[in-house]
């Protein structure tokens, strides 16, 4: 009771506080995050061109979305652009994430495999993350310099010395494969990282248990770990997607010259071009609209992240207390009948 | 699939660890290599002559930096944007005071959010968590419109100030300090006489330093490596204010009459400080993965 009453007090008393300490981050985030994505919601609905555009309803989603008239060849680019752009997003994304997860998958399984005692463990974690804190402008560089169009990037001059040398960031498949096993590079570490933080929150007695009833690895893997594992490979799936969604710097910056190669433009490639490409007359209302699109694929995937990440424990609890009140209440009435 | 009789089955199980054993150590050792060569073979051509580098690849360094770095000084093609002491300059004013900023006001907030009782204390805190997931390239339109207006473009403001918000790191340092923050202790400075403020400076930050070390080496990196958003502030590209992500991706989109080694060198000079800070801190960096402190 005595601390009941002491909390009361605490809470009136220090309450004002609690919103000083938490004021800066809004205001903040207000001014800076929160009124630029109004904008952004605003840009959406406005004209393009202009520094200053005025609203002019939904035209923007229509070309975006909508096939424009063949004869109008700007809205036409525009909406192939998108398209493209979206299509090269998806592409690309499913080619990284694919041999990633599996990748990492394998690599976390081995890293904590109880029987295999591996020295040098830590040396190699070290090795595979190091790739992700590199700069994205320095590893676009460095393979431009290896894999390059020019007769003089190390793999022309490995392999093509004397011939024509190989157009890999030009050409369609090949500069994708190279965009995707980059994006692997970058992130295999990363997610080897985090799903072996998630095989250890297994608990252990589970792979004892398994290895005493006599189960191979393979066996191990599929009934123990992967089932288990199961809400954190659906957690990085759908952070994975909302990360793709916003894939940018290696597609916007392999290539030399100012234009961006069009077989690996993503959609954020897409957006920043609109708005950042003619900075004199830019493009924002498709800008904005493209944005729109993303942020309500984004808020979707974001939604099924807290769906599959919410508390279930806490749910049943619940459920349970609900369960226990109404057999209260059943045995209430029951006990009045029966008077 | 017959239960394993462990006495005549023993050897055969310790020869297939062993096998095992030796076939993962061979796929780790390539994916080394692959994570390695790459980057050994820019040390090694940053090192070396434009001619040589054309004439054949080399895994052996030579003893060119110097000149290569001359030659990025003294290039018109390069000295027109790139100057490396500048542009570690620049980020490191950028990602130094951000971090600052972020790891503080993120410290602080998740303090309020953790130590306080208020009404709106919930409401808060599912904000935080649900602007969490929204992407920089879902506002970077509405954020370039706005710095127009406000003429904050070719500035360092909106690079450092937005930095005090950073929804992810409150949601970590929440975290951390729910699992392992004594709330008696501020009960105690508080009888003691200290003020709410002093007791966050003075007390709470020094005990929440583990997370506050692990925060600001993350932060530190991002922000170093952000070329998205410096290109839309410093969108008029002038050389004292580039950034070494900007710089190099302008020196790797020079299409002609490129030199090599400079390039080479140039790529080089703009990953060593991220690659020093992450060789002496790998350890805390890949415990803060693990704890899942980190959001791309």
């Amino acid at each position: 009771m005595a601390t009941a009453a002491q909390r009361r007090i605490k809470s009136v008393s220090y309450a004002k506080y609690g919103y000083m300490f938490i004021l800066p981050f809004f205001v903040v985030y207000f001014i800076f995050s929160f009124w630029p994505l109004i904008q952004t919601f605003i840009l959406a609905f406005s004209e393009n061109g202009t520094r200053t555009p005025g609203i002019i309803g939904l035209d923007n989603f229509k070309t975006i979305l909508a096939k424009p008239a063949e004869s109008d060849f700007k809205a036409m680019g525009i909406h192939e652009s998108f398209w493209n752009g979206m299509k090269n997003t998806l592409i690309i994304w499913f080619g990284n994430f694919i041999p990633q997860i599996a990748l990492s998958l394998l690599l976390a399984v081995w890293f904590t495999d109880l029987r295999v005692k591996m020295p040098g463990k830590g040396f190699f974690k070290v090795v595979m993350y190091m790739p992700n804190i590199i700069t994205a402008a320095s590893v676009a560089g460095l393979f431009l310099s290896l894999f390059g169009d020019s007769s003089y990037s190390v793999i022309n001059t490995l392999l093509r010395s004397g011939q024509e040398p190989w157009k890999i960031i030009t050409s369609c498949w090949p500069s994708r494969i190279l965009v995707m096993f980059i994006q692997v590079w970058m992130w295999f570490g990363n997610t080897m990282i985090m799903l072996m933080s998630g095989i250890q929150g297994i608990n252990e007695s589970l792979f004892e248990a398994a290895e005493i009833d006599g189960a191979n690895s393979t066996q191990t893997f599929w009934r123990i770990t992967f089932p288990l594992l199961k809400t954190i490979m659906v957690y990085t799936l759908l952070t994975s997607m909302i990360g793709g969604l916003q894939m940018f710097d290696i597609p916007y910056m392999l290539h030399t010259g100012n234009v961006v190669n069009d077989y690996i433009k993503t959609v954020a490639v897409f957006i920043y071009e609109m708005f950042h490409g003619n900075f004199a007359k830019p493009s924002f209302g498709y800008s904005g609209a493209a944005s729109v699109i993303l942020f309500v694929i984004t808020s979707i995937l974001g939604a099924l992240v807290f769906y599959v990440q919410r508390d279930k424990d806490a749910i049943e609890k619940k459920k349970k207390q609900k369960q226990a009140a109404k057999e209260w209440k059943r045995k209430q009435k029951g006990g009045g009948f029966s008077i | 699939m017959s239960r394993v009789t462990y006495d005549s089955d023993k050897g055969g199980y310790q020869a297939h660890v062993m096998v095992k054993s030796v076939a993962i150590y061979l796929v780790l050792i390539l994916l080394t290599l692959i994570c390695l060569v790459p980057i050994w073979i820019l040390v090694v051509n940053s090192t070396r002559l434009h001619n040589d580098i054309i004439s054949g690849v080399s895994l052996i360094p030579r003893t060119h930096l110097i000149d290569n770095i001359k030659t990025l000084k003294t290039n018109s093609l390069y000295n027109k944007f790139f100057a490396p002491l500048l542009g570690m300059r620049n980020s490191l004013i950028v990602a130094g005071c951000c971090c600052a900023l972020t790891v503080f006001f993120s410290g602080m907030t998740a303090y309020g959010l953790v130590v306080y009782d208020f009404k709106l204390k919930g409401p808060a805190f599912v904000f935080i968590l649900a602007v969490m997931m929204v992407p920089t390239q879902v506002t970077a339109v509405g954020f370039m419109r706005m710095l127009i207006q406000m003429h904050l473009l070719d500035s360092y403001i909106p690079l450092i100030i937005p930095s005090i918000a950073a929804p992810a790191i409150v949601f970590f340092m929440r975290q951390y300090m729910l699992s392992s923050f004594p709330l008696d202790i501020i009960e105690a400075a508080r009888i003691d006489g200290s003020n709410e403020f002093r007791t966050f400076l003075t007390i709470s930050i020094p005990m929440m330093k583990p997370a506050f070390a692990v925060q600001a080496i993350f932060a530190f990196i991002q922000k170093w490596n952000d070329y998205y958003n410096q290109s839309i502030v410093l969108v008029s590209g002038k050389k004292n204010q580039l950034t070494m992500p900007m710089m190099v991706q302008k020196v790797i989109a020079i299409d002609r009459n490129a030199d090599y080694g400079a390039n080479y060198a140039a790529i080089f000079l703009s990953i060593i400080p991220v690659v020093v800070i992450y060789i002496i801190l790998s350890k805390f960096i890949i415990g803060g993965v693990a704890a899942g402190g980190v959001k791309e």
